[in-house]
């Protein structure tokens, strides 16, 4: 690898495993003091390697180069000093030389550590999904403005205000005891849940970005697979959902970065080892008689990679909205109960179901009510497909609803 | 708006079926009919089914078997739902499976308690 991919590819893997070793060390109030010591590190390599070629171990540089930044920013800030942590007051007095322990152990015991400080329910969810795009996933603030369709002084100061509440709120870095486990657990869950839609479902043209976004989700959750305390059914449950989901990445994207629609895919590009692994997840996940959303949510994406139509198939996804809703209300899973009932009891039953939903607001219900109508009446398909129209903000969207509009049109023409 | 309760009651069912897992078996009936309030975001609670089981106190210390001997129709089970009114809760009630099944609902305002 040249130096000019050695560093951003490095600083995606490197940044966040010392960042999160120097919070740690630090405690949480002083995560930008970490930041800017990483980041500093960063900078020199950039200005090093170029002149003196790069090193025979690139990432052990950065370690050692890190280690020293650290030392001495702790020699040089008295200030600092006195408000640090005991341990490392402790750890420096002994020695006068602080350890920066950046072995395996500690870098993945740190991220886990920072994952649950980070997710803490007393920092906003939005919040929570910045920092953890910025500390845990090594993003940049460009790309994370990117992801949001926003600027950088909205991520700013968005990252700001969450630093300042874990400090405010005095948040731990550690593991959450056994008892509080469970629900510590279920925010660090919603946020990863929702890191990974973020990217399946963001309108972001940079196509490249937003799938790293599902596959950072993915390498968090599997980090708590790995981790004896926090495998969890639920956990199990969550990562199946997500490799069902990306095993269709290929599939729901042109060439030229549009969305293709589940039922136009072509099925032969569905990634089989990511359905595979799902399965196996979901497998995994069934022990214990705790069901949750995310086992009911794997368990209709696990039906989506099976064939297209089958009467079995839209019974079982009929039954597990059903269950899903019981248990959570949204609006996209009372919308997606309803194109299931259609499916099994036919469009115009779905229709009388759909008008009691009182979503008029969504563009989605109204696309759905479209969806429904063109067998029913035409006329009241092509009514709501332009309100549909009118509600939605992304061309990605306008584009599909304007060809479902043209579609009709022509049947119409045809005289169907 | 207000939560109401819906009280199912109906002869006794006979055998319970379970799940492999040990749960209850849910009707497709069932879970269209609750699903389909659930979609309107107005179940609070699907509430709980209740067993076959059953021993019934009264003064005295009179113990008897099961709430059989009296009545002809027990509680199966009850759900919390969120309504506008009294006759909203009431019409979904219409289409309840228990009344295909000869039973009937009940719907029961709930009052807040103090503390």
């Amino acid at each position: 690898m040249q130096e000019k991919e050695l560093i951003p590819y490095l600083y995606r893997t490197e940044f966040r495993k010392i960042t999160a070793v120097l919070c740690r060390l630090f405690g949480i109030e002083h995560i930008t003091i970490a930041e800017d010591i990483v980041g500093d590190t960063f900078l020199l390599a950039a200005e090093t390697w170029g002149l003196k070629g790069i090193p025979a171990n690139p990432a052990a540089w950065l370690y050692v180069v890190a280690k020293n930044k650290t030392r001495d920013f702790l020699k040089r800030n008295t200030i600092f000093n006195e408000k640090v942590s005991p341990e490392v007051q402790y750890s420096m007095d002994e020695s006068h030389e602080i350890d920066v322990d950046l072995s395996p152990t500690n870098i993945n015991d740190s991220q886990l550590q920072m994952m649950f400080a980070i997710c803490h329910p007393g920092i906003p969810p939005e919040s929570q999904i910045g920092l953890s795009l910025r500390i845990l996933c090594s993003f940049s603030i460009d790309e994370i403005a990117d992801a949001f369709l926003t600027n950088k002084e909205t991520i700013n100061k968005r990252l700001y205000r969450a630093k300042e509440k874990l400090k405010e709120d005095n948040v731990r870095i550690e593991m959450p005891g056994e008892t509080q486990i469970g629900n510590r657990l279920e925010t660090v869950l919603t946020t990863l849940y929702l890191l990974f839609n973020e990217g399946y479902y963001s309108s972001s043209r940079n196509t490249v970005l937003t799938k790293d976004l599902c596959l950072e989700a993915m390498r968090l959750t599997h980090m708590l697979t790995e981790n004896k305390s926090t495998n969890l059914p639920e956990v199990n449950a969550l990562l199946a959902l997500m490799c069902f989901h990306a095993s269709r990445f290929e599939a729901r994207i042109d060439k030229n970065g549009e969305l293709i629609l589940y039922e136009d895919q072509d099925i032969s590009l569905w990634n089989s080892e990511l359905i595979n692994q799902g399965e196996f997840y979901l497998n995994t996940a069934a022990r214990g008689i705790k069901l949750s959303k995310y086992h009911l949510e794997a368990a209709i994406a696990y039906w989506h990679t099976a064939e297209r139509d089958s009467p079995e198939k839209w019974e079982k996804v009929l039954s597990l909205y059903n269950r899903l809703l019981m248990t959570e209300y949204s609006p996209i899973a009372a919308l997606n109960r309803t194109y299931a009932l259609a499916k099994v009891y036919g469009n115009p039953a779905a229709i009388n179901e759909a008008e009691k939903l009182g979503l008029d607001e969504s563009p989605l219900y109204h696309s759905l009510l479209g969806e429904l109508y063109t067998t029913v009446d035409k006329q009241k398909a092509a009514e709501h497909f332009s309100i549909a129209l009118k509600l939605t903000k992304t061309s990605g969207d306008k584009k599909v609803i304007r060809k479902k509009i043209e579609k009709l049109k022509n049947d119409h023409e045809l005289g169907e | 708006m207000k939560e109401f309760v819906m009280i199912y009651r109906s002869e006794p069912m006979g055998e319970i079926k379970l799940t492999p897992e040990g749960n209850l078996e849910v009707s497709k009936e069932w879970e269209n009919w609750m699903g389909g309030i659930a979609a309107q975001n107005r179940l609070v609670s699907p509430g709980m089914r209740l067993g076959n089981e059953g021993r019934t106190i009264k003064p005295g210390n009179v113990v008897t078997n099961g709430p059989y001997a009296e009545i002809k129709e027990i509680i199966g089970g009850l759900s919390i739902f969120r309504g506008e009114s009294i006759e909203e809760v009431a019409e979904w009630a219409k289409s309840c499976p228990i009344l295909a099944a000869g039973g009937n609902v009940e719907v029961r305002d709930v009052m807040q308690m103090n503390g």
